[in-house]
C-alpha cells in the first residue's frame, strides 16, 4: 500500500469515529450543550482538557522550536504548563462552585455590571477567534502535505467535521470526541520519539533519554552542545545570561502561564464536573495527559536537531556534508512545500548548513570555503517529518498527519465552543433578549458556533497575514485583561465593580497597544513605532511578554480604583463567600 | 481583603473563615514552591546550580524542561489531597 493510501485510511478512520461520537453524544439542553449537563468524570474531562489545550502549536511547533532554541524555548514548556497549577489553585475549583455557564456570566455576576460581563465578551471573542484561524491554517497544512488535496478543499473538509460534531453535541460532543482525539494525538506524538529514543540512545522512554547517553557513549546532551558549536550556532544547552535576556525570559514565561490561566476555552471544561473537589482532581488529570507530550517534547526536540545534522553530516561536523544529489527521499518530499530550501551558494554541489550570522564562526567557514548557509529549514515541519528523517514505516507518517490534525480540530471545537456560549448566552440571553426560552437560546447557541465556524474558515482560507503573531495577542489579553479580574473576583471580597472595568480596560488597552507598537498597527507591516527586538523595544521587553506587565497593571488599578470607590454590597461578599466554600455547589448549578 | 464583620444575617461563618484561611495558607507554600522551581531553579537561579551536572548538562537545564513539570503535577494532586481533607475537617465538603 503507498503512502497516500495509508494516509488517507487512517486520517478517515479518525474523522468516522470523531463523527460516530458525535451522534451518539447529542446535546438536548443548554445545560447539556454549554456544560455536558456536569456529568463527566474528572480522569476524562482532564483528557478531554488535554485535546483541547494541545493545538496544533503544541504538537506540531514547539518541539521545532525546542529543537532550534535549545534550553531558550524552555519558556514554552513551563508557561504552558505552570498555567495549570494556577488554574487548579486560584480559579477551577471556585468558578465550578459558582456554577455558570460561561467566563463573562461570572465577571458580570461577581462585579454586579453589565459593562463588565460586556468587556470580558469583548475579551473572550477577541482571543478565541484569533487562536481559532491559527487551528483552521494549521488544518489546511496538515491536509494538503498529507492527503495531497488543495488547502481550500483540505480546509473544507476540517470544517466540515469540526461542524458536524461541534454543533451537533456541543459540550457533550465535544467533551467525548476531545478524548478519542487524545488518544489519537498522543499516540502519533509518542511512537515515533520512541523510535527515535530507540535509535539515538537505546532507551525507550524519550524524556530519560534526552538526558541519557547517545549510543556513542557520551551523554547525548554534550554530544548536541558540540555538533550544534561545531556549526557556529549557539550552544544548545546554554543560557543567556545577560539580564534584559534573563528579564524577558521570565515575563514571558509567566505570560504563557497567566493567560493559560485565563483562556476561558480551558476554564469552562471545568464547569462539565459534577463536584468542586473533581475540579481539582481534573486539573491535576489534565497535566498528567499533557505532561506525556510536554515531557516527550524536550526529547524530539534535541533528538531531531541531532538527526538533522548527522544526515547533513554523515561523517561527522568536521568532514564533508552530503552532495545535494545524494540527499535523502525526505528532503525532497519538504522541498517540494517549499518549507526546506536548498541554495548552492558556493556552487560544489554539496549541502553546507551552518550559522552564517555568527561572527565568530565566519572565520572556521571562510576556511572550509563556505559562502553562506545553504539549506533553509522550516521549523514547523520538525514534528512532521520526524518519521520520515528516522526512516519509520509508513503508518508512523500516516499516524502522524492524523495526530496533527487530531491536535487541531479538538482545539478549534472547544475555541468554538467558548465563542458561542459567550455570543448566545452572554450576549444574547444577557443583554439583547433575556426572556429567551431554552429552546430558543440552543438554536442561537448553534447558529453562533456556526457563524463562527463560516468566519474562522474564511479567515483560514484567508489568512490576514497575521496569524502567527496573533497567539501573543491571544495570550495578552488572556493574561492581561480575564486572569486578574477572574482571581480577584475570588480572593478578595472589595473589588468593587469600577475596579474591575477599569482593571481589565487598562490591562487590555495597555497591552493591546504595546503589541501594535512593536508589531504594527492591527499588524498591518510596517505601521511599527519600534523593532520587537528585547534592545529595541520600548520598555527592554518584547511584546510576547509584555502580558505580565498589563496583569501587574490590571491589578493596580482595579485595587486602587475600588479603594477610592464605595464598598461592594452586602450580597456580593456574600456571593463570594459562598464560592469559596464547596459545600452546596450541586445546589448552585444551573438557572 | 476588609470583610466587615460577620452578622447574623451573613451565611459565611466562623467555620467558613476558618476554612479560606487554612485554604489560602496551602495556596501561598504551593505557589512559592511552583515559582522558586521554575522561575528560580530554571531561570533566574540556574548559574547557581551549574556546578550540579545531569546527565550532559546542569541541574537548571533540567529543570527548565522537565524537573519543573514533575514539580507542577506533584503540587496538584498535593493540592486536590490536601484540600479534599481539610473539606472534611472543616465539614463542608459536598458529601
Amino acid at each position: 500500500m503507498d503512502q497516500y493510501t495509508l494516509n488517507l485510511l487512517v486520517v478517515g478512520a479518525t474523522f468516522a469515529l470523531y463523527i460516530g461520537i458525535a451522534i451518539w453524544a447529542r446535546a438536548g439542553s443548554t445545560s447539556e450543550f454549554y456544560a455536558a449537563s456536569r456529568g463527566v468524570h474528572p480522569v476524562t474531562n482532564g483528557m478531554a482538557t488535554a485535546a483541547d489545550w494541545m493545538s496544533a502549536a503544541s504538537f506540531i511547533s514547539m518541539a521545532g522550536l525546542i529543537a532550534f532554541g535549545g534550553y531558550g524555548a524552555s519558556s514554552f514548556l513551563m508557561g504552558w504548563t505552570g498555567g495549570y497549577v494556577l488554574l487548579a489553585l486560584l480559579l477551577a475549583p471556585y468558578l465550578r462552585k459558582f456554577g455558570k455557564f460561561t467566563v463573562p456570566e461570572f465577571i458580570g455576576d461577581r462585579f454586579y455590571s453589565p459593562t463588565a460581563r460586556m468587556v470580558a465578551v469583548l475579551c473572550l471573542v477577541v482571543a478565541s477567534v484569533t487562536y481559532v484561524i491559527g487551528q483552521m491554517t494549521g488544518v489546511g497544512v496538515a491536509f494538503s502535505r498529507f492527503l495531497e488535496v488543495s488547502n481550500t478543499t483540505g480546509l473544507l473538509i476540517g470544517a466540515g467535521v469540526v461542524f458536524l460534531y461541534a454543533v451537533l453535541g456541543g459540550m457533550k460532543g465535544i467533551t467525548y470526541t476531545q478524548v478519542a482525539q487524545y488518544c489519537v494525538l498522543i499516540t502519533a506524538y509518542t511512537i515515533p520519539a520512541v523510535f527515535i529514543s530507540l535509535q539515538l540512545t537505546g532507551n525507550p522512554v524519550p524524556g530519560l533519554g534526552l538526558f541519557g547517553n547517545h549510543v556513542s557513549g557520551e551523554p547525548l546532551l554534550a554530544r548536541l552542545d558540540q555538533v550544534v558549536t561545531d556549526l557556529g550556532f549557539k550552544q544548545y544547552t546554554a543560557q543567556d545570561g545577560t539580564p534584559s535576556s534573563v528579564i524577558n525570559m521570565t515575563l514571558f514565561t509567566f505570560s504563557l502561564m497567566i493567560g493559560t490561566a485565563g483562556l476561558p476555552h480551558v476554564i469552562i471544561r471545568f464547569f462539565t464536573v459534577p463536584k468542586v473537589a473533581d475540579a481539582r482532581w481534573s486539573a491535576g488529570w489534565a497535566l498528567v495527559f499533557i505532561a506525556l507530550l510536554y515531557l516527550t517534547a524536550p526529547a524530539v526536540g534535541g533528538m531531531a536537531r541531532l538527526n538533522l545534522i548527522d544526515t547533513i553530516y554523515p561523517n561527522g561536523t568536521q568532514s564533508e556534508p552530503i552532495d545535494y544529489e545524494a540527499r535523502p527521499d525526505w528532503v525532497r518530499n519538504w522541498e517540494v512545500t517549499g518549507l526546506l530550501k536548498f541554495e548552492d551558494k558556493n556552487g560544489d554541489g554539496k549541502i553546507q548548513w551552518y550559522d552564517d550570522g555568527s561572527e565568530d564562526f565566519a572565520a572556521t567557514a571562510r576556511e572550509r570555503g563556505w559562502t553562506g548557509s545553504e539549506l533553509a529549514v522550516n521549523r514547523d515541519i520538525l514534528v512532521l517529518a520526524n518519521p520520515e528523517i528516522a526512516r519509520l514505516p509508513g503508518w508512523v507518517i500516516a499516524l502522524v498527519a492524523a495526530g496533527g490534525l487530531a491536535a487541531a480540530l479538538s482545539t478549534a471545537a472547544g475555541l468554538l465552543l467558548a465563542i458561542s456560549g459567550a455570543v448566545s448566552h452572554d450576549l444574547i440571553k444577557g443583554q439583547i433578549n433575556p426572556d429567551i426560552s431554552e429552546k430558543g437560546e440552543l438554536l442561537a447557541a448553534r447558529l453562533a458556533m456556526a457563524a463562527t465556524i463560516c468566519v474562522a474558515t474564511y479567515l483560514g482560507l484567508n489568512p490576514p497575514g497575521f496569524a502567527a503573531q496573533t497567539v501573543a495577542l491571544a495570550f495578552g489579553i488572556a493574561a492581561a485583561s480575564l486572569f486578574p479580574v477572574l482571581m480577584m473576583g475570588i480572593f478578595s471580597t472589595r473589588i468593587n465593580n469600577r475596579g474591575a472595568v477599569a482593571g481589565m480596560l487598562t490591562g487590555l488597552l495597555f497591552t493591546v497597544i504595546y503589541i501594535f507598537l512593536h508589531k504594527g498597527w492591527f499588524f498591518i507591516p510596517g505601521t511599527n513605532q519600534f523593532p520587537d527586538t528585547i534592545s529595541g523595544s520600548l520598555l527592554g521587553i518584547q511584546s510576547t511578554a509584555i502580558g505580565s506587565v498589563g496583569a501587574v497593571l490590571n491589578f493596580a488599578v482595579a485595587y486602587f480604583v475600588s479603594k477610592a470607590s464605595e464598598d461592594t454590597p452586602r450580597e456580593i461578599k456574600e456571593l463570594v463567600e459562598s464560592v469559596r466554600v464547596p459545600r452546596g455547589a450541586g445546589a448552585a448549578v444551573d438557572h | 481583603m476588609t470583610d466587615q464583620a460577620s452578622k447574623p444575617e451573613t451565611k459565611a461563618t466562623e467555620t467558613d473563615r476558618g476554612y479560606w484561611t487554612a485554604n489560602v495558607r496551602i495556596i501561598a507554600v504551593c505557589l512559592v514552591i511552583w515559582a522558586i522551581v521554575s522561575f528560580g531553579f530554571g531561570i533566574l537561579l540556574r548559574p547557581l546550580l551549574a556546578g550540579i551536572s545531569v546527565g550532559g548538562t546542569d541541574l537548571g537545564f533540567w529543570f527548565a524542561q522537565q524537573g519543573s513539570i514533575l514539580v507542577f503535577l506533584a503540587l496538584i494532586f498535593f493540592y486536590a489531597w490536601r484540600m479534599n481533607k481539610l473539606d472534611r475537617e472543616y465539614g463542608v465538603d459536598e458529601g
